[in-house]
């Protein structure tokens, strides 16, 4: 009886049900876990510390060791920890807080053991040998909200400017005439995204409640023209146009002619 | 007093292990100690050696990045470690959360949570499958899978750096192991234990059984975390092969009867010898 009963599930089927119970399951926690995975890493507005590569490189590159956190003399880099929000483990930091100082032998990048701190991203090189340059660095970029900046009230506040490490650069002054005093000038704080390195320096010395100049990160905060669009008056700009295809001038029937001629063909203006 | 510490010679070893690995790593976070810098997932030795987290690197991998040489370096190192010296020795002597998960453990025993608990099944290769799943995710997202939601780096992060929410992952693991089910996180779930297992499979140092001494008064079996690798336990002679023991000596130092020691792997003997030798 007892042989009857087990033979009456085949061995083939008991394994292949059993395999394919533990697929199932393994597919049930599969989803659950990459959905939180997915909500976890996703953090678009976190600031990476310098010669950080691109965040979708980073969050795959990044150990989660905090050597960086550990080189940093000013604390300012962070570990997030859970319940920040932020990916788990992996450094930023929070310029109103505690901004980047921009050392110059950048000590938090070369611990780095994976390279999702990118050395050579803040190298330059001086004298045909390579140095580091934490000018090069490109952690965001200071976005000026006009309406909560004193300076466009017309209070002559100068906090970001001065504090700039690339002064006159990163940060320029724009005087413009205060019509409303009519004797008056504004002193307007204006960002130069080629030279801003995202230290958040001016964030930090902001006099507002909310700094009104803030740092974001150069993906969320930056546009891009495209390539059609082409700076004729400059020489190196205009190099690019140069053996592409479709520029050179093509004659059709009514090209031939000027446009004017084109135009006004046929019509009889007697 | 004496041989209290003689019965628990492995476990006081394994605790200042445990312990004094993890000051040196918060001494380098918060004191400036340059001995043993950044944490169990990728350190650095004496600030020249590199140390790194094998199956963190694997993840890495399988998301398709290219890592620089220092992490390369420092796993290999970990490996070859593991590897000579036991596997799982990571779980007993390093892993904070060994801690947790003993204590539950004792409590248990302490208070016979056996005899009275509703019991649930669960197969000890959950660790493997989702060993196999963070690399099947980590490939599909884009991000080491397993170290974003791991209790075992976010406990030790959390004692280094800074816990946030962290503890609530411990005090999950410790009711887990407690109410749930028996050497539920480091016997069932934990991937890393089961990665250290796989390495550690052929390693040097194991446990071995002498079976004559053995009364079969089971103590061993009680304390064992992972008490499959005891099968041979009043039966026969050999060395505690499988890689999941943790080598935490629990079971040297329960035993009265001197029926286990930590001794060599055999690599010549195998199995028909022991059944001539018992004989």
């Amino acid at each position: 009886m007892e042989e009857k009963k087990s033979s009456q599930i085949s061995e083939r089927r008991r394994f292949l049900i059993q395999m394919a119970q533990n697929v199932a399951i393994a597919g049930v926690g599969g989803l659950l876990w990459s959905a939180y995975v997915d909500e976890a890493k996703a953090a678009p507005l976190i600031l990476r510390p310098p010669g950080a590569r691109r965040e979708d490189e980073f969050i795959s590159l990044c150990i989660k060791c905090g050597l960086c956190v550990e080189a940093c003399p000013y604390d300012t880099l962070l570990l997030a920890k859970p319940g920040d929000n932020l990916p788990t483990g992996t450094p930023y930091f929070i310029p109103r807080d505690i901004p980047c100082y921009m050392c110059e032998d950048i000590p938090c990048v070369p611990p780095c053991p994976t390279g999702a701190l990118n050395e050579d991203s803040v190298m330059s090189i001086k004298d045909g040998e390579k140095v580091f340059d934490i000018t090069k660095m490109r952690m965001g970029v200071a976005i000026v909200d006009m309406k909560s900046c004193i300076a466009y009230w017309g209070i002559q506040c100068d906090a970001c400017y001065r504090a700039c490490p690339i002064l006159d650069k990163a940060i320029y002054l724009e005087y413009r005439k205060n019509e409303r005093t009519g004797k008056h000038a504004f002193l307007l704080p204006v960002v130069d995204p080629d030279h801003c390195t995202g230290c958040g320096l001016c964030e930090h010395a902001c006099v507002t409640e909310k700094a009104a100049i803030r740092v974001l990160p150069r993906e969320v905060a930056l546009g891009e023209v495209g390539k059609h669009y082409v700076k004729g008056w400059d020489k190196s700009d205009e190099a690019r146009l140069k053996g592409s295809a479709g520029i050179e001038t093509t004659t059709t029937e009514r090209s031939k002619k000027s446009a004017i001629e084109s135009l006004n063909e046929g019509i009889d203006f007697e | 007093m004496s041989s209290l510490i003689y019965k628990h010679r492995f476990l006081i070893l394994r605790r200042i292990s445990q312990i004094t690995i993890l000051l040196l790593y918060i001494g380098a976070n918060l004191w400036g100690w340059k001995i043993l810098q950044g944490n169990l997932s990728s350190s650095s030795l004496f600030e020249t050696v590199p140390l790194a987290d094998p199956y963190a690197l694997l993840q890495i991998f399988s998301t398709g990045a290219i890592v620089a040489m220092d992490v390369l370096v420092g796993a290999v190192i970990v490996t070859i470690f593991y590897m000579v010296f036991g596997g799982r020795a990571f779980c007993s002597y390093v892993c904070p959360v060994n801690m947790v998960t003993d204590l539950a453990n004792w409590i248990r025993r302490r208070y016979q949570f056996d005899k009275a608990e509703k019991k649930w099944w669960a197969s000890r290769n959950i660790r493997y499958w989702v060993m196999g799943l963070s690399f099947i995710l980590s490939f599909a997202l884009g991000t080491a899978a397993f170290e974003i939601v791991s209790p075992v780096s976010m406990t030790h992060r959390g004692l280094v750096f800074g816990m946030g929410f962290g503890w609530a992952a411990i005090v999950t693991i410790f009711l887990f192991d407690l109410f749930v089910l028996k050497n539920g996180w480091c016997g069932h779930i934990c991937p890393l234990g089961g990665f250290y297992s796989l390495i550690g499979r052929f390693s040097l140092f194991r446990v071995k059984h002498n079976q004559p001494n053995c009364t079969l008064c089971m103590k061993c079996k009680d304390v064992c975390p992972e008490k499959e690798v005891l099968f041979m336990i009043g039966k026969r002679s050999m060395s505690v092969n499988m890689g999941e023991c943790t080598l935490c000596g629990r079971c040297v130092e329960v035993c009265d009867d001197d029926a286990l020691n930590f001794s060599i792997r055999d690599f010549v003997k195998k199995g028909e010898d022991y059944e001539v030798e018992q004989s």
